[in-house]
């Protein structure tokens, strides 16, 4: 069994164990949101609290539904009405949820790094919810579980990512997890957004700036949103990013013929994905969302079950 | 802390016996195989409730259906062990609504294995009873919990341990006693 983690703050420290162990975890959990009665007590007295300096939907409703499910309850931080608004840092407000006595907390910032810059500051297990430009572990570890139930298999895959590669964590996170079971990768999207430098992420990484090239052979698509909330400057208008990098059934069809159409949301039909890709046979969107619960309660469940480490440790043979 | 071997309880053939004994008490006591289905707690209790089943066809000639259960996320002393918990995965490929449960395990000892287990059975339906059925009672019940079939009780005492070594998990086939020594 490979050592016990205390945080999840990205995929790049982990080991290919470490993650096939959380991903073998994941799968009772698979099983249990077919449950007719999704309430587990295994968390019960817990809390978690849910940290979101930047407005999420899916991601916070998928960590709040997971310890619900396990039982916990959460503290709920959300960047609008946050006390951020009135001038407190990072560090005070994070201090100041510590001080309610949470069992874990779950962090989502702007700020490349945040998640790693508050584990060194807090007793509590932190797990990254996204963190700027940085990693979104928790989504690449879903996108893993759903690869792996699709293909049978994650290592030595042909991975093609679509998109604004440069400003998504996701991406990040992704790369680097597929690379570790050997995944050749291919970048795709309009220059700007796909810089050389990407290519030193991991090995087996290169850029095809032409889509129809870039999907020849893919096993896995995984398909970005444009996300014009970063972008000041779109080096590309988006009818023409819609003309050139749209996933379109017909630039579907150089990919191979099983290929899996991976999103993490939101998606917007029309224009990185056209919506007969998006609710085709070979899309796996709604599967990730199902997925995400299943990575997010056995995450909790790593994380925040058991005892601080400095409790007492009674005899573990009084269960037998 | 180390452990010495104490004595063997069971051989393999007296395993063996038993379990042809408890596939037998099974089917009487429920009048039949109607609806009757196994329950295997994870982990000896799998492979127990698969040789049972396997008995029950031998001389029923009824496929009994058999499950799986992993009690982890069920355990009431998550949150005071600091060692590192592992879930596995529930197999209980069949509606248990009305169905004639009998929960197979092992060891029956303090009950909370027991507890936990119909936790978890009661969040996939509403059986319409459930029995248990365990290879060794060596009693210390700190619940209200008792077994329906019972293949050998003995007294023990409360630094003892039971093992039950099965050729499916452990490669031997013995049930021992050993004795913790500090």
């Amino acid at each position: 069994m490979p050592q016990r983690l205390r945080h999840l703050l990205g995929i790049e420290p982990l080991s290919a164990e470490q993650i096939t162990f959380i991903l073998d975890q994941a799968k009772p959990f698979q099983e249990f949101q077919r449950h007719p009665l999704k309430k587990l007590a295994t968390l019960r007295g817990k809390t978690v609290a849910l940290a979101f300096f930047e407005p999420s939907t899916r991601t916070r409703i998928s960590f709040a539904t997971s310890a619900a499910r396990l039982g916990a309850d959460t503290m709920n931080l959300q960047a609008e009405s946050s006390s951020l608004k009135k001038g407190e840092s990072l560090i005070d407000t994070v201090w100041t949820l510590e001080a309610m006595k949470p069992d874990g907390i779950v962090i989502r910032h702007a700020a490349s790094g945040a998640a790693d810059f508050i584990a060194r500051r807090v007793d509590i297990p932190v797990m990254n919810a996204g963190d700027g430009t940085h990693e979104h572990p928790t989504q690449a570890l879903l996108d893993a579980l759903t690869i792996r139930d699709r293909k049978g298999r994650l290592d030595s895959l042909n991975v093609t990512i679509l998109g604004d590669i440069l400003h998504s964590r996701v991406a990040r996170s992704d790369i680097h997890l597929l690379s570790k079971f050997g995944a050749r990768i291919t970048l795709c999207g309009p220059a700007m957004w796909v810089p050389r430098e990407l290519e030193c992420l991991a090995p087996n990484i290169h850029r095809e700036p032409r889509i129809e090239t870039a999907l020849a052979g893919a096993d896995v698509l995984i398909v970005l949103r444009v996300q014009s909330e970063r972008i000041h400057e779109p080096p590309i208008s988006l009818d023409d990013y819609i003309l050139r990098y749209q996933l379109t059934p017909e630039r579907l069809r150089c990919a191979k013929p099983d290929a899996i159409v991976l999103h993490p949301g939101p998606i917007i039909r029309g224009l990185e994905i056209d919506p007969a890709v998006a609710d085709g046979t070979q899309s796996c969107i709604l599967e990730q969302v199902t997925n995400g619960l299943a990575v997010r309660m056995a995450l909790l469940f790593q994380l925040v079950s058991g005892a601080a480490p400095d409790a007492p440790h009674p005899a573990k043979e009084n269960f037998a | 802390m180390r452990v010495v071997e104490k004595r063997q309880l069971l051989s393999a053939e007296e395993i063996d016996r038993t379990l042809q004994r408890l596939a037998h008490e099974i089917v009487e006591k429920s009048g039949g195989t109607k609806d009757v289905v196994l329950i295997g707690v994870r982990r000896r209790g799998v492979p127990l409730a698969q040789r049972l089943a396997k008995c029950i066809n031998g001389f029923a000639k009824v496929e009994i259906p058999v499950g799986t259960l992993d009690i982890t996320l069920y355990r009431d002393d998550l949150s005071t062990v600091a060692a590192h918990p592992v879930v596995q995965s529930t197999e209980i490929p069949f509606v248990v609504d009305n169905q004639d449960l009998v929960l197979v395990d092992d060891v029956l000892y303090t009950g909370r294995t027991a507890r936990a287990a119909m936790n978890g059975l009661f969040d996939l339906g509403r059986p319409k009873r459930v029995r248990m059925c365990v290879l060794i009672d060596r009693g210390h019940r700190e619940l209200p919990i008792e077994a329906t079939f019972i293949g050998r009780k003995i007294t023990t005492a409360d630094t003892e341990i039971v093992e039950v070594r099965l050729q499916e998990i452990d490669k031997e086939e013995r049930v021992m006693l050993v004795d913790r020594v500090d």
